[in-house]
């Protein structure tokens, strides 16, 4: 007998006379504490995003390319990782045309094996989407694509992130429901809720410990 | 450090009262966890401001595990299929040679020498890291805390702090030492320099181990939470991608996962959530630019199947990893992690350690508790641990000839001696006439009492009869008021 069977067999075995437990899933308790109106939402969140590091700035689907170059010069960043298929990745190679001097703009556009090294070691900062947000835990919503690659939001050292003001959600059951994630997963979904960060010395509380050492994220109000 | 140096652990040991005692008198050890565990109980009772909402949603949790287990051969297989039509190859393994076999023999299937580990309990259990170093195979942790006891060639001494019993000092002079970098006691810069190296190491992997929070059936998804991004590298950057886990991980739906992330997170840090949630549900598909080509899952029994096999004991596999019920409990905090001896300390140690390594092994484990309840009490998935601590210790003292087998190791404290004067005492204390003819002579020899009882008179005076008793005092008392 294989482990597998040997496994289920003991288990079964044990098992034997006894009937499942039933579902009582209560929805109200997940969700209705951590429901919010519409105007409550944007501060929520980033009650919770700043509380954990992460700088927030409100913008508009017009003016933050703008803000972007700008805070990339604040930093004095040298280039910018895009996904320039995407519709925000074409938004900021337009903007960077008609804007000379701006940081260097880099694509994600082959295999990571193709240029780990300059991902790894050449590449200070990146642009993703978000799918949303959610306000109960302040945390974003990243469903990394083809376009828009996993290591995006994770190598670079600074992770900026365009998030529409309309697309915050209440909470992660609500999230779950509506983009019906129980009919299909995609390869990688995440939640991230800051910048990268461990107390694993003393309890003390320090950033940039694997991932990116800062988030910034860009609340798109009009969208 | 060069790339193929080989971290092994030290071996514990002596025997748990002796580390227990040594323990106890380190000044040092004793304050680093007594800051630690505070900080974290109150951080767990701010993150829980609400009682109400904190008991209804342990017992939510509590009913998701118990539907889960009450379901659990169904699940794993619909995990399975769920899983493989996903892409991922699931592995079962009824021991830890059998899973370490396992992950061999796909590791020399991609002819890899560098594994980049994530946190994992199971790969503890599992002594992945000598396993591998054994066979020439670098196997390094990179979580920060885990990085840490891994180069002072020890093991964790929390399942969610590993490090929590070194302070800043230490680990300055740990990387000083190790890795010739400037002594710094600054926690900013020590994290910086962990980073340094292990950005490295994420690099250069062939391999990446982790381990899974949570297995979700409906959809094939393996759910980790982790604050450090070391997870993600670990799930997403090596070619191939390693999860492994125990059989008890897997919740029947994704919706499960929303009270019960909500419940470890606070129960565990007081967080309202960690920073990255990550959810795999399968490798990299065609025409996308990243993640791993392969990704398996190995699906470890290591003593559970026979936990599972008593209703009651049963109720361990609830448990979520939280280390709430250390971090709460009055022995731990005084003894540290390291004096337990095994990959789990602390009270869920203590209930699951002797499913994993028998009872014999681990004698002391159940007894090592004053039954503060303060472990049940916190538990996010309400496990009975003291109710199960008694249990274990009937078990540990059950005859060898008992027709009851619920586990290995099951009797190993039994002593006919003990019992016998156990069933004397009982006999004693059931008959009246045997009562007062004891209570007669316990008073009149008292005198004769020994001054030493064995480790009660190492920290207790011994115990001495009255010169009468309470009996003889009542009947003289009641004699006195009918006189009046």
């Amino acid at each position: 007998m294989s482990a597998k069977q040997n496994i289920l067999a003991k288990l079964r075995k044990s098992l034997t006379g006894t009937t499942p437990v039933a579902d009582n899933f209560d929805v109200d308790l997940v969700t209705q504490p951590y429901t919010y109106a519409p105007e409550q939402r944007i501060a929520q969140l980033r009650k919770l995003m700043e509380a954990v590091h992460t700088e927030t700035h409100l913008t508009s689907g017009q003016e933050w390319p703008t803000l972007l170059a700008q805070l990339l010069q604040d930093r004095q960043l040298p280039s910018l990782l895009i996904a320039p298929t995407t519709p925000h990745g074409q938004r900021i190679t337009q903007h960077w045309a008609n804007n000379p001097g701006l940081p260097m703009l880099k694509a994600y556009d082959r295999p990571v094996e193709e240029w780990k090294a300059e991902l790894f070691n050449d590449t200070p900062a990146s642009i993703t989407g978000t799918l949303g947000a959610i306000a109960a835990t302040g945390s974003l919503i990243l469903w990394p694509t083809r376009e828009e690659p996993r290591l995006m939001s994770l190598v670079p050292p600074v992770h900026f992130a365009l998030l529409k003001a309309s697309e915050i959600r209440d909470n992660f059951y609500q999230v779950q429901q509506e983009f019906e994630w129980a009919q299909g997963m995609p390869t990688n979904a995440l939640l991230v809720s800051g910048p990268s960060k461990t107390a694993d010395i003393e309890q003390v509380l320090a950033y940039g410990a694997h991932g990116p050492k800062d988030l910034v994220v860009l609340i798109l109000e009009d969208q | 450090m060069s790339t193929s140096t080989i971290i092994p652990t030290v071996a514990v040991e002596e025997d748990f009262r002796t580390r227990a005692h040594n323990a106890l008198g380190d000044a040092q050890l004793r304050g680093n966890f007594r800051k630690a565990m505070d900080s974290l109980m109150t951080k767990r009772a701010a993150a829980f401001s609400d009682a109400h909402e904190r008991e209804h949603l342990r017992a939510l949790g509590n009913a998701i595990r118990a539907r889960a287990l009450s379901k659990l051969p169904d699940l794993l297989e619909q995990l399975e299929q769920n899983l493989t039509r996903n892409g991922v190859t699931v592995h079962w393994a009824e021991t830890v040679d059998e899973a370490n076999g396992i992950v061999l023999s796909i590791i020399r299937a991609h002819e890899g020498r560098q594994v980049i580990k994530g946190k994992s309990m199971v790969s503890e259990e599992m002594e992945m890291n000598h396993f591998l170093a054994d066979r020439g195979i670098e196997c390094l942790e990179s979580d920060m805390g885990e990085y840490i006891v891994q180069l002072d060639h020890e093991k964790p001494s929390h399942i969610i702090m590993p490090a929590i019993h070194k302070n800043a000092g230490q680990v300055a002079s740990l990387f000083h030492d190790k890795l010739g970098v400037e002594y710094t006691k600054d926690v900013d810069q020590l994290i910086q320099i962990g980073r340094r190296v292990l950005r490295q190491k994420f690099f250069e992997a062939d391999i990446g181990v982790s381990g899974v929070n949570f297995a979700v059936a409906e959809t094939g998804t393996l759910l980790l939470v982790e604050n450090e991004g070391n997870g993600r590298m670990t799930t997403t950057v090596p070619p191939v991608h390693i999860a492994v886990t125990g059989i008890e991980k897997v919740v029947e739906n994704l919706r499960d996962v929303v009270p019960l992330l909500s419940l470890l997170t606070r129960s565990a840090l007081g967080i309202p959530i960690t920073t990255y949630v990550n959810m795999i549900s399968g490798p990299r598909k065609e025409h996308e630019l990243d993640g791993p080509q392969e990704v398996h899952l190995v699906l470890l029994d290591n003593g559970r199947s026979q936990a599972f096999a008593d209703s009651e004991l049963r109720q361990t596999l609830n448990c979520i990893r939280c280390g709430a019920c250390m971090n709460h409990c009055p022995v731990y905090t005084r003894i540290g992690g390291h004096a337990y001896g095994e990959v789990y300390p602390g009270p869920i140690g203590k209930i699951i350690t002797p499913h994993m390594v028998g009872l014999a092994k681990v004698p002391d484990h159940p007894s090592a508790s004053s039954l503060c309840g303060a472990c049940g009490e916190v538990c996010p998935v309400k496990i009975p641990i003291p109710a199960l601590l008694r249990r274990l210790r009937e078990e540990n003292v059950k005859a060898p000839d008992s027709p009851h087998q619920v586990m290995r190791g099951q009797g190993s404290k039994y002593s006919r001696k003990e019992r016998f004067i156990w069933n004397a005492w009982a006999k004693l204390n059931s008959s009246p006439t045997l009562y007062r003819l004891f209570g007669f002579f316990a008073t009149r020899l008292r005198a004769l009492t020994p001054s030493n009882v064995g480790p009660w008179t190492q920290n207790h005076s011994a115990p001495k009869p009255a010169a009468r008793s309470l009996h003889d005092m009542a009947r003289e008392h009641l004699a006195k008021q009918g006189d009046r």
